[in-house]
């Protein structure tokens, strides 16, 4: 099926007002040896969409979804439930098909829900102002070093080693060429003493909580030593129900907090789309990346909203910029915003009690395993246990009798011997009492 | 001080609504929408999660202590919000947006039902390997697509926006460098670039250098060349260019650039002029971003989200950054570590976590699927015919400064036809809005004075664009007849008049606070 | 008895013995617009002449802003900071944006006189 309106006749009605007899006239700038042939592509000719669904889901098919199993990875992305209204209402023309918000008198729909989401992410994370949004949480912690070292003008960030690695790599590298990245420790289900490495060069510390192996960590002490030496605290989370039951970072002292925003309206989406959650302290404001939503009044005098702070983007300040970032991730922030307006106060706060109930009961099962141990001693809904062998091959046998039990951290630490027996296992309201029943039962077989 | 020329007011005046009042407030459809935090009831949610019994022991002494501040809805009323402020918005299902830059064709609902799979939707980007296979197919048919149309031997999927593909673009070419043990930090860029070039350049590390158009709407070959050097990393140019039109000595400046030791990064936002008919390869192209969100249909959703594949020549497809998508005979892999990297690869690191906009990924294939070859070809070429259409309707009424050319597949225009009208581009655009379009680019490229960028696309019914036409015309000749009328605080139809930027500039409010807490900075 | 000259790049600079204040013109200030931050230099920071100094923003656009002459910056215009609007009401009065020490009177004295500037201004 072809998208295209225009008919023979009409294609012809057309040459003949611009005044030339093909369409290879108005090619004429194109080389002649690029020009090229449609036989030159090996690839199929236009099909119908009973042809492509048969395709395509026959394709999709060779995947094992989520929602089809006992499922309980996490590392990063959470498996939750979003509400039917989420979908429905981000299928409307008005805003799957509207485009960035440059003309703002046309475009209040998009303008108020980036008010309301900016609101909504200031909330969850004690912060004073949030941005519209930013790719993800990995590129958000990017640009929040970034954003650190120009406003301190140091060259150091260091990073917690409970930090996902995707997002440490990817602060490397952007990072890395203005100024210098140090890891410290990781140290799986301890905190390791990131204070120590504090000095007056560093811009930064970088620390998730929970981090990458479920533990909640302590960021008051770790703002204050880094206040104490000129350094800011970026706080990084990636499960962001985990702030429905936990204390903000804005409330323990951050003054930047990147975060993932997937586990409310997102999805799974094997890893994108997502939604980079960004959020800061006032007096940083005109350093912070993104687009801004702001209120204002129209000519009648009727409250309104607009892009503002521009002078901060690409668009106009061009390689003075705070980030080259155009695109943000709109769609996704929509559906964050929907999720939330429906969970609510009451509801976003019984969800996280409800996925902290559900994991700790099943570490609790799990850890009565003989021979596997608890290793994260407060955790959200995501903790990690030894096992006595490799993780990553109890992983695949589980697969094979039909059962996701969980993130091997040597996946993400493949040169870590510790990691090697580290399973990192989420458990959110999503999964049943017979997921954690046939977990438990098949874990208890591969490790005897 | 470095002067602006293109400063335009920015406060948004006052009026008298004149209109019939009613006692609502709301007028017929229209209905005035509050902020969410301004409704509901406290203990309301619109989902039902049961209480349960839960203890503190194991959140390590951090339980939050106050409430968040969140509204409470019942679902109702939260669709009710959402579908009213949907109201709100322009869209293109229902209406032509001629937005220069942006493409803003039609989105397949097909696009949205693939996308939706639950082999491609619900699948976590760290399960078991074999456990995925159907998504990596996906990605790898995907790859075959983009790496077929553009004539390269490789593509990095990982980049999630257009911008962030410019940054991938540009980190390949460091590391290849870096790997020649040679030191470059300058990169080329047109005066008529789109920001995000030399702002990626930047961010790059790099230092830019404005390469000058001539008086044709090109880039000035000869200046390009003469600028090249050893410190050069590499050029960013798009082509088609910002203007509309395709750089003639295109080939000549890549193979300049090439014997200099430099790198050719293009911006491939303008690819769905040439797509199917001209393989960036061919022309010499070193690195291209696609942005699926234009050429390949995927939705704008508002702002976002995008993906920003970058294709890659010869070489640089070794400096591909990870993850590395692969096919070991029996199933599909992901490199996701650089020492497991085989055939030469020699990624220079992650440019994000996981591996890529799946959700885009999906809606573009479908889309591919949908034309084939030959309709992506087709599709090009009608681009093209529509904006060529406009151009040659419209050029005797507006300027086109390049007019006396066919251009591809956006035609730009310029204010000297409104020269003293008090006309300027900004009220010519407002005033597109009561007419029941949204205006084109306006002010892009910064090369021309007062720019407007028209893209029709493919997507436009022969219908649709003589309709747009006769409205442009109509407008043009009002204005330089004096009749300004309809120009004059436009627009005066739209859920909102013209709105004060300057205002939400100088006191920024940025979020909604409780009555309770003080007010931004009032 | 204080003196002002013009630039080319329409700043303007006022002299008292060796101090001088230093602002945008009428000019570029009604082809800014609106402005809606400025970002000025903090005392103590020593400038060249024609060196960046200071940044005003209007919404669509940031442009930098040059030292007429060199010297070491003794007070950025913090009234700026709550009212970025003073630089269109008055910009060659109260809108100015930070004052200089230690001004070469050389320097000053190669720069445009007001008729001199208008002239300028005339022929854009």
């Amino acid at each position: 099926m072809r998208y295209l309106p225009l008919t023979k006749d009409d294609r012809a009605a057309m040459l003949d007002r611009i005044g030339v007899d093909s369409i290879d006239r108005l090619f004429r700038d194109v080389p002649h040896s690029a020009v090229v042939q449609r036989n030159v592509f090996d690839l199929p000719d236009t099909q119908g969409e009973l042809a492509i669904e048969r395709q395509l889901t026959k394709m999709a098919g060779k995947s094992k979804s989520a929602g089809s199993l006992p499922f309980f990875c996490g590392a990063g992305a959470y498996k939750h439930h979003v509400p039917s209204a989420v979908d429905h209402l981000i299928q409307r023309s008005e805003f799957l098909t509207s485009y960035t918000p440059y003309q703002p008198e046309i475009a209040q729909g998009t303008l108020q829900y980036l008010f309301e989401f900016q609101t909504q992410v200031a909330l969850l994370t004690g912060m004073e102002v949030a941005n519209a949004s930013l790719y993800d949480g990995s590129t958000a912690t990017a640009e929040g070093v970034l954003m650190a070292q120009r406003i301190t003008k140091r060259p150091k960030a260091i990073l917690s080693g409970g930090l996902h690695p995707h997002y440490a790599e990817t602060v490397e590298t952007v990072a890395g060429l203005s100024g210098t990245v140090t890891r410290s420790p990781v140290t799986p289900g301890k905190a390791e003493d990131i204070i120590a490495l504090i000095d007056d060069q560093t811009a930064c510390v970088v620390v998730q909580s929970p981090d990458v192996f479920g533990l909640i960590r302590n960021l008051k002490p770790i703002a204050d030593a880094a206040h104490a030496k000129g350094a800011l605290l970026i706080a990084v989370v990636t499960e962001i129900v985990s702030l429905g039951l936990i204390e903000p970072p804005g409330a323990q002292g951050a003054d930047i907090v990147a975060a993932e925003g997937q586990s409310l309206g997102v999805g799974l989406n094997f890893g994108g789309p997502y939604v980079g959650l960004f959020a800061t302290r006032e007096k940083y404001l005109r350093n912070m990346p993104g687009r801004l939503a702001g209120e204002t009044a129209d000519a009648a005098g009727k409250r309104g909203y607009v892009l503002t702070l521009s002078t901060r983007e690409q668009h106009i300040r061009r390689e003075k910029a705070t980030s080259n970032i155009c695109t943000n991730s709109g769609l996704c922030c929509l559906a964050f915003t929907i999720h939330l307006s429906l969970l609510g106060e009451e509801g976003f706060l019984r969800l996280a009690r409800a996925n902290h109930a559900r994991a700790s009961a099943l570490a609790d099962r799990l850890a009565d395993i003989k021979g596997v141990e608890l290793l994260t001693s407060s955790f959200f809904n995501e903790f990690t246990l030894k096992l006595p062998k490799t993780a990553a091959s109890v992983v695949d046998e589980l697969a094979e009798k039909g059962i996701i039990a969980g993130v091997p951290a040597s996946r993400l630490l493949p040169h870590d011997k510790e990691a090697r027996d580290l399973l990192i296992v989420a458990a959110t309201e999503t999964n049943t009492d017979e997921d954690c029943d046939a977990l438990v039962h098949a874990l208890s077989g591969a490790v005897a | 001080m470095t002067m602006n020329n293109q400063g335009r007011p920015t406060s948004s005046g006052s009026v008298n609504e004149n209109e019939m009042s009613t006692i609502s407030g709301d007028r017929g459809l229209q209905h005035d929408v509050s902020l969410i935090f301004e409704l509901g009831r406290p203990g309301m949610t619109g989902v039902d999660i049961p209480e349960v019994q839960m203890s503190d022991a194991r959140l390590g002494g951090l339980r939050r202590k106050g409430s968040v501040g969140l509204p409470g809805l019942s679902e109702p009323e939260v669709i009710r919000h959402f579908v009213r402020l949907s109201q709100l918005n322009y869209s293109i299902d229902a209406g032509l947006y001629p937005l220069g830059s942006c493409t803003m064709k039609h989105n397949p609902r097909l696009n949205e039902k693939m996308a939706r799979l639950p082999g491609f939707a619900d699948v976590h980007p760290l399960a078991p390997q074999q456990t995925v296979q159907g998504a990596y197919e996906a990605i790898s048919e995907l790859m075959k697509w983009l790496t077929t149309l553009t004539g390269m031997p490789a593509v990095a999927m990982s980049p999630k926006a257009g911008a962030h593909g410019e940054l991938c673009g540009l980190l390949t070419i460091r590391a290849a460098i870096e790997a020649r043990g040679e030191k470059r930090n300058r990169i080329l860029v047109p005066s008529s670039a789109h920001g995000t070039n030399p702002a990626t350049a930047a961010v790059a590390g790099f230092v830019v250098d404005e390469v000058p158009a001539t008086e044709d709407g090109h880039v000035d070959a000869d200046a390009l060349e003469a600028k090249l050097g050893p410190d050069v990393a590499a050029i960013m140019l798009t082509n088609p260019n910002t203007c509309g039109l395709f750089e003639p000595r295109i080939k000549e400046m890549a193979d300049a650039v090439h014997a200099a030791g430099a790198y050719f990064y293009c911006d491939g936002a303008n690819f769905n002029a040439i797509a199917g008919r001209v393989r960036p390869g061919d022309l010499g192209v070193d690195a291209m971003h696609i942005n699926l969100h234009k050429t390949f249909s995927t939705p704008h959703g508002g702002g976002g989200p995008g993906a920003g594949p970058v294709v890659l020549s010869d070489r640089l497809a070794a400096y591909a950054p990870l993850p590395l998508l692969v096919h070991d005979g029996n199933e599909f892999r992901m490199i996701e570590h650089a020492d497991e990297a085989t055939d030469g690869a020699k990624p220079f690191g992650r440019m994000c976590a996981f591996h890529g906009q799946m959700g885009m990924f999906s809606r573009a294939l479908t889309y591919m699927m949908s034309h084939g070859a030959d309709g992506i070809r087709q599709a090009s070429e009608d681009a093209v015919l529509s904006a060529n259409y406009i151009l040659a309707s419209l050029k005797d009424v507006m300027s086109a400064p390049f007019g006396e050319q066919p251009c591809m597949h956006e035609a730009l225009f310029d204010d000297s036809f409104l020269e003293g009208t008090g006309v300027t581009t900004l009220d010519f655009a407002k005033a597109m809005i009561d007419e029941g379009y949204h205006p084109m680019t306006m002010y892009f490229p910064l090369v021309v004075h007062g720019a407007m960028l028209i893209e029709p696309t493919e997507s436009e019914s022969k219908e649709s664009l003589d309709r747009f036409i006769h409205v442009l015309r109509t407008m043009a000749l009002e204005a330089k007849a004096g009749q300004t009328a309809r120009f004059e605080g436009a627009p005066r139809l739209a859920p909102r008049r013209r709105l004060d930027e300057t205002a939400a500039a100088r006191k920024p409010m940025l979020r909604w606070k409780p009555k309770d807490l003080p007010q931004a900075a009032e | 008895m204080s003196e002002v000259r013009f630039t080319d790049q329409h700043e303007w600079v006022r002299l008292d013995g060796d101090t001088a204040t230093i602002g945008i013109t009428k000019h570029a200030a009604e082809q800014l617009g609106d402005v809606v931050f400025v970002e000025v230099p903090e005392a103590g920071r020593k400038v060249g002449a024609g060196g960046e100094a200071a940044v005003v923003e209007s919404v669509k656009a940031a442009s930098d802003v040059y030292a007429p002459v060199g010297g070491e910056v003794t007070e950025g215009n913090a009234a700026l900071a709550d009212e970025p609007a003073k630089v269109n009401a008055d910009p060659e009065g109260d809108g100015w944006f930070f004052k200089l020490k230690g001004v070469n009177k050389a320097e000053f004295d190669k720069l445009m006189t007001k008729a001199q500037y208008d002239e300028f201004v005339k022929g854009l």
